[in-house]
């Protein structure tokens, strides 16, 4: 399935379905979810945000800054957000419909190394890192929006997020989201470079290229400039969500349906306080939901507690009629190997599988913390293989091939048939698993995949050309940059 | 009971994490006229060692090792308050100023750190979350503190672990206290470029790398 480098492979209409919970299980986690957001409450550390709560009806206690919410009131603002919309990009051609029947895959984040690819050394990662990872991200066409892989770390913490917001939007024209927008005034520059990009903040509005995504603080907390900048860019119309990533036996309870509840509550109270301030708010549900190591008490990426909670959190954004971010891939092994696909599979299946709109995502080692641009080729490539897979098989007359089986009838072979050569490129080639011969393999000094794929990466870093942004385009995002540093910086 | 039954059964309280059994043995041996340093040392002390001796041959997982902390100090709770009726002491190996950085609120490794740290040996000062840079220095210079550990979840709050350090050189102390640093985007190489004494990756780590740092244990 050759593709050109410019256009997007999404997967498009799934025919194979996975449910884990039944109808009645998601019901119980909702309802244990309202008896958590209305007995134990959530903290939201921002006055703004009790401020909204407390109008709605919330119980809100200043001190602990716990906000306990009734079922009701949680219910009834969800009910006004829309079920689908758009993530836009420079490119138009590039747009994301979260309709409900796609899923798009991203880069993950946020890294904080490198495996270089000069010298393969592990380093930590600069804002030249995040202007390559998103080159590099715009000739993937597995790759449908780009989130700033590492951090730049060269860069001033308190306008951190918007450098790297200006690296990815020279170096791609996909959507662009990130989650390290954690404060209202990097939100509010993000938002004017954003609108400088699509002509305006109401074009804004109407052509989100920018979504923001933010972490909760498990169990059944909130972190206050993450709010404040939520709240900010849902003012402007950009669609934001929150991420759980409730950990059983830390931040959520040993139990997988128990640790859902935890989560869910958490992303459906924030949920609510952004419908409660801007009502038909674009939102979508995040999760990232696992099992602590046991050893270590650890995030750690992969394992059968991920890919169940990868299925089952779809069940409930659907039950919410929001769409879902799920945090795919992600392995915690140290190096492109055995453990990272065996993760990296499963976690990539499993949320594609019931139907989550977006798999965040793609190219960090280590529990997303070392950026590899082999691991982020070779897990194109699994999603290339549960693209494939999900696909399903087609019974048709067609393809139950009655008359092509007639014709060649006993023995012979299908090679020269019409219908052969016309259905073959249906049937998937890979790029980097290895089919050759071993004689060929061992001839060849027994390089693979892992080779192939840094070889792939170098090629595309040197000879991938991104639509750069006009130099006018350049200046401004720059100059906004500069503003905001000329007014925060020690 | 004999007093060796109830040292058995102090060491037991805590090989099975029960806080609450723990703080009634504790004053049961009170009762009994037992040392508190004795019952520190050879009864609930024995426990956290096998603790931990099951948790290094994999037997025992954190939660165990938590619990099983939570139990020893329950016991050092009513202990301690008899300690300081009679003006004595526990020995430990050294004072630990702990907190997370400014403008992070991420706490659980750092409360583990903290649990793990108080049971093997250590006089801990928590300062909690979002501390300011100020505030550690303060805290250092006021506890005299050995061993000062700071945690960051976030890179953008990380910057505060290099800050702080330099705050130290600024103030002629430096020199006087070991830093440590942790935080699940920590690294060893980060911790190197700010100049810190040690890193951990995880709280088990971080007791050994502080015994370590301090020539004990």
């Amino acid at each position: 399935m050759a593709v050109s480098a410019r256009a997007m492979s999404p997967i498009e209409r799934p025919k194979l379905h996975l449910e884990v919970l039944s109808e009645d299980d998601v019901r119980r986690i909702h309802q244990a979810s309202l008896e958590v957001t209305e007995t134990v409450g959530v903290r939201f550390p921002s006055d703004w945000a009790l401020d909204i709560l407390e109008e709605a009806g919330a119980m809100v206690d200043r001190k602990s800054q716990i906000a306990r919410l009734p079922g009701q009131i949680v219910e009834e603002a969800l009910a006004k957000a829309p079920p689908s919309y758009v993530l836009c990009a420079r490119d138009p051609t590039l747009d994301l419909p979260l309709d409900g029947e796609h899923s798009y895959l991203s880069t993950d984040g946020c890294g904080v190394e490198v495996i270089d690819l000069e010298t393969g050394e592990r380093r930590r990662s600069t804002r030249q890192d995040v202007a390559e990872s998103a080159l590099v991200a715009d000739y993937l066409p597995q790759i449908a929006f780009y989130w700033p892989v590492v951090a730049a770390q060269d860069c001033p913490p308190e306008t951190r997020s918007l450098h790297e917001l200006e690296a990815a939007w020279n170096n791609t024209t996909k959507h662009v989201q990130t989650e390290c927008v954690v404060t209202a005034r990097e939100a509010q520059a993000a938002i004017e470079m954003a609108a400088a990009i699509v002509g305006g903040r109401e074009e804004l509005r109407k052509r989100p290229v920018l979504s923001i995504m933010q972490c909760t603080i498990s169990p059944l907390g909130q972190d206050g400039g993450s709010l404040e900048a939520a709240l900010v860019a849902a003012h402007a119309g950009l669609p934001v969500g929150f991420m759980t990533m409730a950990s059983c036996c830390s931040t959520g309870p040993a139990t997988l349906a128990g640790n859902l509840v935890v989560g869910n509550a958490e992303v459906i109270a924030v949920s609510a306080l952004i419908e409660l301030a801007y009502p038909g708010a674009p939102i979508f549900y995040a999760a990232a939901q696992t099992a602590m190591d046991l050893r270590t008490g650890a995030y750690t990426g992969g394992g059968p507690e991920d890919y169940l909670f990868g299925a089952a959190t779809n069940q409930l954004a659907d039950f919410y009629r929001i769409p879902l971010s799920m945090g795919a891939f992600a392995t915690g092994a140290k190096e492109p190997d055995w453990q990272a696909a065996l993760d990296n599979t499963f976690a990539g299946l499993m949320p594609v599988l019931s139907g989550a709109d977006m798999l965040t995502g793609a190219g960090l080692l280590y529990g997303s913390r070392i950026l590899s641009y082999e691991q982020l080729l070779m897990d194109c490539e699994i999603y290339d293989v549960i693209q494939a897979t999900a696909q399903g098989i087609e019974v048709s007359e067609e393809t139950l091939a009655l008359e092509v089986i007639k014709s060649v009838g006993v023995g012979g072979h299908y090679l020269t048939q019409k219908h052969t050569l016309k259905h073959m490129k249906d049937r998937w080639v890979p790029n980097l698993a290895d089919r050759r011969p071993y004689s060929a393999w061992e001839k060849n000094g027994r390089r693979g995949a892992k080779e192939w794929a840094h070889e792939k990466a170098r090629w595309i870093l040197s000879n991938h050309r991104p639509e750069p942004l006009e130099p006018k385009l350049q200046e401004e995002l720059s100059k906004l940059i500069a503003a905001l540093e000329r007014r925060t910086m020690r | 009971m004999s007093t060796d039954e109830l040292y058995q059964a102090m060491a037991q309280s805590v090989i099975e994490g029960e806080p609450e059994q723990a703080a009634r043995l504790a004053q049961q041996g009170l009762a009994a006229g037992l040392e508190p340093l004795t019952m520190i040392e050879e009864g609930f002390g024995a426990g956290v060692e096998v603790v931990g001796d099951l948790f290094a041959q994999g037997e025992y997982f954190l939660p165990d090792l938590v619990i099983g902390a939570k139990a020893m100090q329950e016991a050092l709770a009513v202990l301690g308050s008899e300690l300081r009726r009679r003006q004595e002491t526990r020995r430990t190996y050294g004072k630990v100023v702990i907190g997370t950085v400014q403008g992070d609120i991420h706490e659980i490794g750092k409360n583990l750190v903290v649990t793990l740290l108080s049971v093997n040996g250590f006089e801990v000062f928590d300062l909690g979350v979002d501390v300011l840079d100020e505030t550690f220095i303060a805290e250092v210079k006021e506890t005299d503190a050995d061993i000062l550990g700071m945690s960051a979840l976030l890179t953008t709050t990380m910057p505060a672990q290099g800050r702080v350090i330099q705050a130290l050189e600024e103030a002629g102390i430096r020199n006087e206290v070991k830093v440590i640093v942790g935080g699940a985007p920590v690294t060893q190489s980060w911790a190197d470029e700010i100049g810190a004494d040690g890193y951990s990756e995880d709280a088990v780590g971080a007791v050994a790398l502080a015994k370590r740092l301090l020539g004990v244990g």
